[in-house]
């Protein structure tokens, strides 16, 4: 980056942080509803200088001069489309943080509840496809030098579990159970 | 002399990193049992030398050192200590450092930590670890160093700290933060030994969720400050922008949860252990790309921290090593821990996996939204602005569904659950929950359609959850012989864990839904003495008075707040001039409580007038998002301290040393 | 044959990675904050404003005559300082025309800038409210628009103009027969 594009950046840079945080413009409304369509729209539409603010939230005069260009439409009776489209009309679909929905912007709009209809769909083959007559419930081989560690643990857990299983309502599986969920190696133990 | 200290002390928490890597896997792959033990020693010294070198960094902040290039860009002899100290991580350099720190922090609570694991496992977990430690100090010592001096011409004062961060927001919201990107690297670290070592058993599963808990606790808890700080920082009274930098930290959170999740299920079931295993290495490469987005340029934020594409590419080729490797590694060891395992279409089991595909779809939505200018850039497609309105509709529409999910999580048994028997449980809490969500909607019903739709699938789903949820730690609770009341703290701290964290974020779905739509904003003109009326609140504009801070003038308004005569709150919006940078700040006035938040921002003067710009807000519920927050971060605590984390030190550590050597 | 299906899944995080990590590649060093004008190829928007000089003088479009450049610029636009003299320099030779549009800005400062730099422009419209920078796309000072002769806008360069944009960019842009010819003469 040459000097000059440097110095312009820090330039840039500085005017924008001589603003620091929120300064209020005041637009009076009569019309409450007018009120809430202006607030709604100066925080959908963007910033065309600033780094990612809405209008609402810009003090450049740039900004200014845009929210006085709606407030005055607003006031006229032009309803909410028709100011965005005029705005698009000069700062392209830019000014918007709303995208539009054309067939570039399908992807964004439509693409993730397609992804999540496929993956459901595909983690319901994947779950169904398994499903066999015997209901298995798996052993699961328990490599060597893990045995050990697993049989402290197992001891422990089901000395602090014998309270718990003196309950009622047994039909409930052992999965149910707290802290027992080893239980694939303690019911084939069991058997 | 400090600076260099700092500098060397790096340089040498490079070289012990170096070997913190390197060593253990050649011992590893050569059977040389002393290379694969230097492992934990070569950690504890990388943490000790980085540490001295972020206290070297810190210390220059705090006796004001601006021969340091770095301390005189972001401090002032006039800042208070707290800030000074703040102002540390307060720029790219130091920031960077203090991930580095973090890092090496996180290596040794895992070197200390890890007595039940198995010699060559911790061996590996580190080895990676030290890679990644490799690279960011590297980053920092050749291209962001910030013990870089400015002899022999120094200024005499600093050109002092961006006004929006001289805030307590600015001491905790980075290093919370931080904590939890860099703490899922653990997870990461863990998921690559596992894919070298060719297994994943249960107990795999069983080491990596507390560390994982830990990391998502302080991600969450960071991401509430962060958006806490922005709300009364800012002036605008919101709390989330989908700003890039945001979605940054955002990304990792979901796909941490989703990890969460699925640990859940790998440590009790032993199923999803490829997926597992994928989720830990994504959360942390997010957390990764996340910290490329923020200083590389190639994204318009707010927050960026810089803007340098030499720096972006460094970040990226790393991010491209470390990430590739690993996503390799997965591709060619993952079929050999996969395991199958059975259970039922209508199982907890199911659920998860339904749980990870939103969370999953999510962010990846996020992520691609993100990137969108990107993406346009480089397919031509034009420029268009991807903002709150998409993701604030996206996202609540993938929530949705996934929060219905978060009441049936807890009474869906593992392996298999039988329909009638599911319905015959959430009978009363979906009728009740129905009849909440109509009691709402009839009481506002000269809302619009949608919002109406929105506030009823809102309430309906927040009932849904506290009541299955709460009722199923009574019903836990009431197992055991003795009163339920005293024994809801005795059930395990698994369950408290979940019960809380999923309370805490339905919480949080209060504060978004009553917030967002019964909020009510102003923006007038006041002048002294006189008064605004908003829902039935009484805004006074007493008196304006000058004040003096401690690097700052202010002028101070004086509101006083009453309702039905009775004065509620009395707020004091600032006007700040810095003294050292000339600029300006609004400081808003806010009474906080749980039911509603009162805040009064001030402007400017306006011309040819003595009435002032004022905002004025009222917004309900709104505190619910920070102790939602809280709550959730609570949850991540209470989780760890289960008993079946603890590691049995002396029995286990002598056994699972000795195995080691066996396999060795 | 399922085998190979699984072995295919476990590949795709990574392709989809080095897809990520390519398209992230080509977005660096490129300026994110750029915008294109929606007005090329459209003639000038209609507008009635007073001359900065004349304040008693209103000008519209059809007092407008390309081809020219249409400079805007303020006097709290750091950067338009460090352009100015690079304007004054373009126009001694008297065969560039410049329009100036002085805009969101104050009558006295901007009529300071004019007397303290000098003033390299045929005509200075003074555009207060910033409604002409609006219709024009303008999102930051300084711009500068080239008009053909049919007043229609052929090209909006962001930043400021020396001697290196003029030749390499609005030069072209705004006499494009010209470098037709130098270049057939070239070959």
């Amino acid at each position: 980056m040459s000097i000059l594009n440097r110095f312009l950046v820090v330039v840039t840079l500085f005017l924008a942080s001589t603003f620091v945080a929120a300064s209020i413009q005041v637009y009076h409304f009569e019309d409450p509803e007018k009120e809430k369509r202006f607030a709604h729209l100066t925080q959908e539409l963007r910033c065309p200088k600033c780094q990612n603010n809405n209008l609402a939230d810009s003090d450049a005069l740039m900004a200014e001069a845009i929210k006085d260009i709606i407030y005055e439409k607003l006031k006229a009776g032009e309803s909410d489309e028709e100011i965005v489209n005029y705005l698009k009309a000069r700062y392209g679909d830019f000014i918007t943080y709303r995208p539009p929905v054309k067939p570039s912007t399908w992807i964004i709009w439509f693409g993730p509840f397609v992804f999540l209809v496929i993956g459901g769909f595909a983690i319901f083959r994947f779950v169904a496809s398994r499903q066999t007559k015997d209901s298995p419930i798996q052993t699961i081989e328990v490599p060597e030098d893990n045995k050990a560690m697993l049989e402290q643990w197992r001891n422990e857990v089901d000395a602090s579990e014998v309270e718990n299983n003196e309950t009622e309502s047994n039909k409930i599986d052992v999965a149910d159970q707290d802290n027992v969920d080893n239980d694939i190696s303690a019911r084939s133990n069991a058997k | 002399m400090i600076p260099e200290i700092g500098n060397l002390a790096l340089a040498f928490g490079l070289a012990l990193a170096l070997v913190q890597f390197v060593m253990p896997l050649v011992g590893i792959a050569t059977n040389r049992w002393r290379m694969v033990l230097v492992a934990k020693p070569a950690a504890i010294g990388q943490f000790i030398f980085v540490a001295l070198s972020f206290a070297c960094l810190a210390w220059s902040f705090y006796i004001n050192d601006f021969s340091v290039a770095y301390v005189a860009s972001h401090s002032n002899s006039s800042l208070p200590v707290a800030y000074r100290i703040g102002a540390t991580w307060g720029g790219h350099e130091g920031s960077l450092l203090l991930w580095a720190f973090i890092l090496s922090s996180w290596t040794f609570a895992v070197a200390m930590l890890s007595k039940a694991l198995p010699a060559l496992t911790r061996a590996r977990v580190l080895a990676v670890l030290g890679f990644v430690s490799i690279g960011f100090i590297c980053f920092i010592l050749f291209t962001s160093n910030p013990f870089d001096r400015l002899i022999p011409i120094y200024p005499i004062d600093g050109s002092d700290l961006n006004p929006l961060l001289q805030d307590p927001g600015m001491v905790f919201h980075p290093p919370l933060l931080y904590m939890g990107y860099v703490g899922f690297s653990v997870a990461f670290a863990f998921a690559l030994a596992a894919l070298l070592e060719g297994r994943i058993d249960t107990l795999w599963a069983r080491w990596v969720r507390p560390w994982t808990q830990a990391a998502w606790m302080f991600l969450t808890l960071g991401i509430a400050a962060g958006s806490w700080w922005a709300y009364y920082e800012l002036g605008w009274g919101g709390w989330w922008f989908w700003d890039p930098v945001e979605n940054a930290s955002f990304m990792p959170w979901l796909i941490g949860t989703a990890l969460l999740h699925s640990l859940a299920a790998t440590e009790k079931r032993g199923v999803f252990k490829a997926w597992t295993t994928l989720l830990a290495i994504a959360a942390f490469s997010f957390s990764l790309l996340g910290t490329f987005l923020v200083r590389s340029g190639v994204l318009t934020s707010v927050h960026a921290f810089a803007n340098d594409p030499v720096r972006g590419t460094y970040i990226l080729i790393f991010l491209g090593v470390v990430v590739g490797a690993s996503l390799f590694l997965f591709a060619a060891r993952a079929s050999k821990v996969s395991v199958t395992s059975w259970y039922n279409l209508l199982s907890r089991e199911l659920l998860f996996l339904v749980n990870n595909l939103i969370l999953v779809v999510a962010t990846v939505m996020i992520l691609i939204g993100t990137l969108q200018p990107i993406i346009s850039e480089m397919l031509n497609l034009g420029k268009i602005s991807v903002g709150p309105p998409y993701f604030n509709l996206v996202f609540t529409i993938l929530m949705t569904p996934l929060i219905f999910l978060v009441g049936l999580g807890p009474i869906v048994n593992w392996r298999q659950h039988s329909f009638q028997d599911l319905v015959a449980r959430t009978r009363y809490a979906a009728i009740a929950s129905l009849a909440a969500g109509l009691v709402f909607v009839i009481s506002e019903f000269e809302r619009q359609a949608t919002d109406l739709v929105q506030i009823f699938v809102g309430v309906f789903l927040i009932a849904w959850v506290i009541i299955l949820n709460l009722g199923d730690w009574w019903k836990r609770a009431s197992k055991k012989r003795s009163s339920t009341l005293m024994n809801l703290h005795k059930i395990s701290p698994s369950f408290i864990a979940m019960y809380t964290a999923h309370i805490g974020m339905v919480i949080v779905v209060i504060g978004v839904v009553i917030s967002s739509h019964f909020s009510v904003e102003k923006n007038i003109r006041l002048g002294i003495g006189q008064n605004e009326v908003v829902e039935g609140y009484q805004f006074t504009f007493e008196k304006l008075t000058d004040v003096v801070g401690p690097n700052y003038d202010a002028l101070r308004g004086h509101f006083t707040v009453t309702k039905n005569d009775e004065v509620v709150a009395r707020l004091e919006p600032e006007k700040r001039r810095y003294h050292a940078s000339g600029q300006w700040m609004t400081e808003a006035g806010i009474d906080a409580s749980l039911m509603r938040d009162l805040y009064v921002a001030l402007g400017e003067r306006l011309p040819d007038s003595n009435d002032w710009a004022v905002r004025i807000y009222v917004k309900p519920y709104v505190s619910c998002l920070w102790l939602g927050g809280i709550l959730m971060g609570l949850g991540g605590l209470i989780a760890m301290t289960d008993k079946r984390y603890r590691a049995r030190a002396k029995q286990t550590s002598k056994s699972s040393d000795s195995i080691a050597l066996e396999a060795v | 044959m399922l085998e190979s299906n699984k072995k295919l899944i476990y590949i795709l995080p990574f392709v989809l990675f080095i897809a990520m990590t390519v398209l992230l590649y080509t977005g660096l060093g490129k300026d994110p904050t750029k915008l294109d004008s929606q007005l090329i190829g459209q003639p000038i928007p209609a507008f009635e404003k007073t001359l900065l000089l004349s304040p008693d003088k209103t000008i519209s479009e059809k007092d407008v005559q390309g081809p020219a450049l249409v400079n805007v610029f303020a006097s709290w636009c750091p950067a338009c300082y460090h352009e100015h003299p690079y304007l004054m320099q373009l126009t001694q030779s008297k065969t560039v025309k410049i329009y100036g549009l002085n805009y969101k800005d104050k009558r006295e400062a901007g009529l300071k800038f004019i007397n303290d730099l000098g003033n390299p422009y045929d005509l200075i419209l003074f555009d207060d409210n910033g409604r002409l920078g609006v219709d024009l796309g303008v999102y930051g000072a300084p711009e500068t628009f080239v008009i053909n002769s049919d007043n229609k806008i052929v090209y909006r360069h962001v930043g400021i103009v020396n001697l290196d944009v003029w030749q390499t960019i609005l030069k072209p842009k705004m006499f494009p027969e010209a470098n037709e010819q130098q270049e057939q003469g070239a070959k």
